[in-house]
């Protein structure tokens, strides 16, 4: 059966550092939620209080109703896959995919036949009796995978599980990691410092850093709407301009930037900004469009110089210089109408509604 | 590799590597080869010196005491060897290295200054048995010393750094992962240990059981000093042979059998562990 994670007010302190401070978390059962944030952001300690091999210094975790503060890793039931899976070197993999069964006193048979079964999951038929060493980086990732979940645990946890693996692989693996959750139901709490890997996974994203939750919600949500430069910044490519507020009406206001006027619509939640306030805006580089002829009134736009192209595959990366300051693009290549090329001129324009308002906490 | 040199300096290499081999093999080898040879010339040609290894009571007691000596000093020192090694690998790194620091200042002491610190200690009217007496422990003083247990004492004591370097330098290439990993599946904290650590931690413990054990077979100031004539083990026994009663013949069997026994178990370890690696060639 999944289950519910709480966090209440959880602080974590090592000597003379809070490596998690004040976190009050809900994860609801059979979720996939991943936390992201950069290194030694805390996210990793979050994981572990999860666990039960770090305690928090003050604060209760719940598991559905029942108060696991207490309680030590094993008697958790969560599955864990480490960063670097953690197999046991000196065990074939059968031997280590049985571990956590034979700890259970569970029998013999039951055992070989839920290996059996476990095996043909993560699709390692026919390598149990191979010693970790002998396998790839996949593999060793599979039986780790296979080992955090032979026995049933409640939640499964995963610690910068994808990070050791190359692109495709890893592309392939988040794939079937996607497909285990929604097969299993379990509750799955993810750890990376890979916002790739978040946005495409998780139902959910919680971004950590310095040891704090800045924001969550579902991938488009955060992306869409980041709350704060940090959000903006971390997830993607941003614009950012400071700007100050020229003009505010209920559903939308005008800002001025070197001299320039621009229109932002506001969201629902946005807080109204007087005129004369400084606000920062954000921007992303790929709801600017690049056109040769001067768009249409009605929507916010700039004359602008190329300075630099970055062909990505499917897309360019198109560095210009604007009359408010540098600023970047993303167009798809097949969708590019102009010839993109260093020193050519194109105008940008975007939607009053592309932007953001970002808490300015830089 | 010899590939890469050229003949004249490989020339170089040879003649540099020669002086040490010539001096081996005229201070070492030769006078060793001339003991095993007085072992199978002296008093007459022929076994006869090794059948005392099957006639002898003295002798096979000599050997029964010495191997029951070095199992017992092997095994502790292998505990408390483990210990400090455990410790070194999982605090703080400072910590540790001051830890294996501690270890190696044991090497600076030698072996007479270390036994007859025992001595002061340990003897009838010594520190401890004055403590136990003044503190009303004990009503007569106890037997600390020469016997096995002030043997076996002194032994450990010497060989702990040499139990606790081959496993902390196996315990330090154990993912600090894998004790984790095992709660995580389940396993309380004992359990991880037995079943997941301890089998990682086993060739640590082979080589140091190995060295130590080895080394101890040729113990002869600790046990002479401590052992007190009572409780002889065969190096003491060896050299009273050639001192005291001159029978060459004897002694220089004992240390062929001695040597023999030494390779005979190296080579039945070589099957469990790289010797190679044991030793730090590799």
């Amino acid at each position: 059966m999944p289950v519910s994670l709480r966090l209440e007010a959880v602080s974590k302190r090592y000597s003379d550092q809070l490596a998690v401070d004040d976190v009050s978390l809900e994860i609801g059962a059979g979720r996939f939620v991943t936390l992201l944030g950069p290194s030694g952001s805390g996210k990793t300690t979050i994981l572990m209080v999860i666990a039960g091999f770090a305690r928090p210094t003050s604060g209760r975790i719940f598991a559905g109703s029942q108060d696991i503060t207490d309680h030590p890793p094993e008697r958790r039931e969560f599955g864990m896959v480490f960063q670097g899976y953690a197999l046991f070197p000196n065990m074939t993999v059968a031997e280590n995919l049985a571990f956590p069964l034979k700890l259970r006193k569970m029998p013999r048979a039951t055992i070989e036949r839920e290996v059996e079964r476990m095996l043909d999951t993560v699709r390692l038929v026919g390598l149990a009796q191979r010693y970790p060493r002998e396998l790839s980086g996949g593999q060793q990732q599979r039986v780790a995978l296979a080992r955090a979940l032979i026995f049933n645990p409640q939640v499964l946890l995963l610690d910068e599980s994808l990070s050791a693996l190359d692109k495709k692989l890893r592309a392939g693996l988040q794939e079937e990691l996607r497909d285990l959750h929604t097969r299993l139901g379990t509750t799955f709490v993810f750890v990376t410092h890979d916002q790739d890997e978040a946005l495409s996974m998780s139902d959910e994203v919680v971004i950590v850093n310095h040891g704090r939750i800045i924001q969550r919600g579902a991938p488009k949500a955060l992306y869409d709407r980041p709350q704060s430069h940090f959000v903006a910044d971390f997830l993607g490519r941003a614009n950012f301009f400071d700007a100050v507020v020229a003009a505010a009406s209920a559903r939308e206001l005008t800002y001025r930037i070197a001299g320039c006027a621009f229109r932002h619509a506001l969201h629902a939640g946005d807080a109204a900004a007087p005129a004369g306030e400084p606000i920062l805006i954000g921007l992303r580089p790929e709801k600017i469009a690049l056109t040769r002829q001067e768009p249409a009134e009605g929507t916010n736009k700039l004359a602008a110089e190329i300075t630099s192209v970055t062909y990505e595959g499917p897309n360019q990366h198109i560095r210009v210089t604007t009359p408010i300051g540098a600023m970047q693009v993303v167009a798809a290549s097949s969708q590019l109408e102009i010839e993109a090329a260093r020193g050519a001129r194109a105008w940008l324009s975007w939607r009053p509604d592309a932007s953001v308002v970002l808490h300015d906490d830089r | 590799m010899t590939a890469d040199l050229d003949a004249s300096t490989l020339r170089i290499y040879w003649l540099l590597l020669a002086v040490p081999l010539v001096l081996l093999a005229v201070f070492y080898l030769y006078p060793l080869s001339r003991v095993l040879w007085l072992s199978v010339t002296v008093p007459t040609p022929g076994f006869e010196n090794f059948e005392k290894l099957y006639s002898s009571a003295a002798i096979q007691r000599i050997i029964w005491t010495t191997v029951r000596i070095c199992v017992l000093t092997t095994m502790i020192a292998l505990l408390l060897g483990y210990v400090v090694a455990y410790a070194a690998v999982h605090v703080r790194s400072l910590h540790g290295e001051m830890m294996l620091f501690l270890v190696l200042l044991s090497f600076w002491l030698s072996v007479l200054i270390r036994a007859f610190a025992w001595l002061t200690l340990l003897q009838r009217n010594g520190l401890i048995n004055d403590w136990l007496m003044s503190w009303g422990l004990i009503d007569s003083p106890l037997t600390l010393v020469r016997n096995e247990f002030g043997v076996a004492l002194g032994m450990v004591h010497y060989m702990v750094p040499y139990a606790a370097l081959p496993i902390y330098a196996n315990l330090k290439g154990i993912d600090p992962r894998l004790v984790p990993a095992a709660r995580g599946l389940g396993a309380t904290a004992l359990q991880a240990f037995v079943k997941v650590y301890l089998p990682m931690s086993l060739p640590g413990l082979i080589s140091a059981s190995v060295l130590t054990f080895i080394f101890s077979l040729g113990f002869y100031i600790t046990p002479a000093l401590l052992g007190g004539g009572k409780t002889v083990m065969i190096a003491e026994y060896i050299a009273v042979q050639i001192n005291e009663t001159l029978n060459w013949g004897v002694a220089t069997m004992l240390a062929t059998t001695l040597l023999l026994a030494i390779f005979a178990i190296l080579a039945a370890m070589s099957f469990f562990v790289d010797l190679r690696k044991m030793f730090g060639v590799k």
